[in-house]
């Protein structure tokens, strides 16, 4: 029984088949006589649209024009189509895209755990994700709680292990409490005794001539240098004061022989995907690391956002905080839109500067006394505004709704009605 | 050791260019905005100073976006 049914269906498919063939074959044919707008031709169409439509959108209608080997009725048909749905689709005017942006991120991120460290991939880093993450970014924090980079080479290295180790050792910063087996204060002498370790030394790539340079530099006037045998140093500050002996031992201890401020440790990684050697840095200084020979200016990367307003601009800004903050969303599995994070950060990037979303930025530099007092610190605001004199024009939502004016201008709200007093249409 | 970074070049900075004077009326015209209804940036702003720009110029920003593919914006420059 199944074979028999096997044999029919296979007989039944032939059959099908060839008079596929013939439709297809036909199909062609009738086209080649109908034969669709050439990519020129349905370019121009499309591009006519340019104001309106965004361009993947427009590529894809050229794209699906062509390949349905649509004639010039049709795609003039279909585009009328799209454009119609693209602008019924669009935000109504007057609705109030920052409060569903701030319900779409609040919510999603009430899901977080609280607390996530992640490890990236290797042992000694642990990065700040989650919600801690979401609010550094949001709260525009000067700098990160886990600041990291993660530095790309540029081509002609970035396959050779040596010269990436090279240049991680470069950047990493090496001080004198990093190389010292150890370091002890004689308050007799009032001197400074280094007792290096030959091993970091050259673990490090640093000399004792290095370090006695370096000293030297921040000896002072009555300060005497002495190198006793061939790893101990021997500094006699001159200094009485015992605080300011201190003082002076601490700078020794972080004095930098070697590397860029700020970064205290770095990882060479190799990136199964690109097929190279990076560097990741603990720490950023986005300015001193792109200065280093070899670092490829494009990629390398931070998370510490106001070094790249700094270095790369308000635009770099405000790519780096919608890519930040998706990675963090994501990284959680929360599937927010990215268009209302798009609307953070262009909020967030306005006015040249980096805002806050809180208290001293975007909600604290509101036009209305009465929003703000709504908002935090009531009387503060209240009482400010009464000295200053200050003049509330009722704009905003929050302000109709204290005073309880309606409608509140949201939604249809907004619109105002402009009338010609005594205009009669009849005439015109 | 002072390398010389452009940083229009970076990942990050997308594409801009300064407008001309003729070019700022006509597209304030058409899309019937002020200029003080656009984003700013500051002259002393990374970007701004690659491009060259003076206090009262507009940038304009061609950045690659993810719902359009392409999207134009408009700064702004400000004196500071």
């Amino acid at each position: 029984m199944p074979r028999k049914k096997a044999k029919k269906t296979t007989r039944s498919k032939k059959r099908a088949s060839r008079r596929k063939k013939k439709t297809v074959k036909a199909v062609k044919e009738e086209k080649r006589i109908s034969r669709g707008i050439s990519y020129e031709e349905a370019f121009a169409l499309v591009e006519r649209y340019s104001y309106i439509l965004p361009q993947n959108l427009r590529e894809e209608l050229i794209s699906k024009i062509i390949e349905n080997e649509m004639n010039l009725e049709e795609a003039t048909e279909l585009l009328n189509e799209v454009v119609r749905r693209y602008q019924n689709s669009l935000v109504d005017p007057g609705e109030a895209v920052g409060m569903v942006a701030a319900q779409s991120v609040g919510e999603p991120s009430t899901q977080m755990t609280l607390r996530t460290f992640h490890f990236a991939g290797v042992r000694e880093f642990n990065v700040t994700l989650g919600l801690p993450r979401l609010i550094e970014i949001v709260d525009a924090r000067r700098v990160p709680s886990t600041p990291i980079m993660h530095i790309y080479l540029e081509d002609d290295v970035k396959n050779d292990k040596d010269k990436v180790l090279d240049i991680a050792r470069k950047i990493e910063l090496t001080t004198v409490e990093n190389i010292a087996k150890d370091v002890t204060l004689d308050y007799l002498e009032s001197s400074i005794i280094i007792d290096l370790d030959p091993e970091m030394l050259e673990n490090r790539g640093v000399t004792v001539e290095d370090v006695l340079k370096m000293l030297n530099r921040i000896k002072g006037k009555k300060g005497r240098i002495e190198r006793q045998g061939d790893y101990t140093i021997v500094f006699y500050t001159g200094i009485d004061d015992i605080s300011r002996l201190r003082r002076m031992f601490d700078r020794v201890l972080g004095l930098r022989l070697k590397g860029i401020k700020g970064i205290n440790h770095t990882i060479i990684r190799y990136d199964e995907e690109n097929k190279e050697y990076m560097i990741i840095a603990e720490g950023s200084n986005l300015a001193a690391v792109l200065q280093v020979e070899g670092v490829d200016i494009r990629r390398t990367r931070t998370n510490n956002i106001s070094e790249i307003l700094e270095v790369l601009g308000i635009e770099a800004t405000r790519t780096a905080i919608i890519e930040e903050m998706s990675n963090v969303l994501s990284e959680q599995g929360l599937d927010v839109d990215i268009r209302h994070i798009m609307l953070i950060a262009d909020a967030m990037t306005l006015t040249g500067r980096l805002r806050q979303v809180g208290r001293h930025g975007v909600a604290g530099e509101k036009a209305s006394v009465l929003a703000r007092a709504a908002f935090e610190v009531t009387v503060k605001h209240l009482t400010d505004a009464a000295m200053r004199g200050e003049v509330d024009d009722l704009r905003g939502v929050t302000e109709n709704v204290i005073i309880g004016s309606r409608p509140i201008p949201l939604g249809t709200g907004i619109v105002k009605l402009l009338m010609k007093y005594g205009f009669n249409p009849k005439e015109q | 050791m002072v390398r010389k970074v452009n940083i229009l070049k970076h990942e990050l900075v997308p594409e801009a260019r300064l407008l001309t004077k003729e070019e700022v009326k006509e597209i304030f015209r058409r899309m019937e905005i002020r200029i003080s209804e656009i984003p700013w940036i500051f002259a002393s702003d990374p970007m701004a100073k690659a491009l060259g720009a003076k206090p009262g110029d507009v940038i304009m920003i061609i950045r690659k976006s993810k719902t359009s593919g392409k999207s134009v914006a408009f700064r702004f420059v400000m004196p500071g």
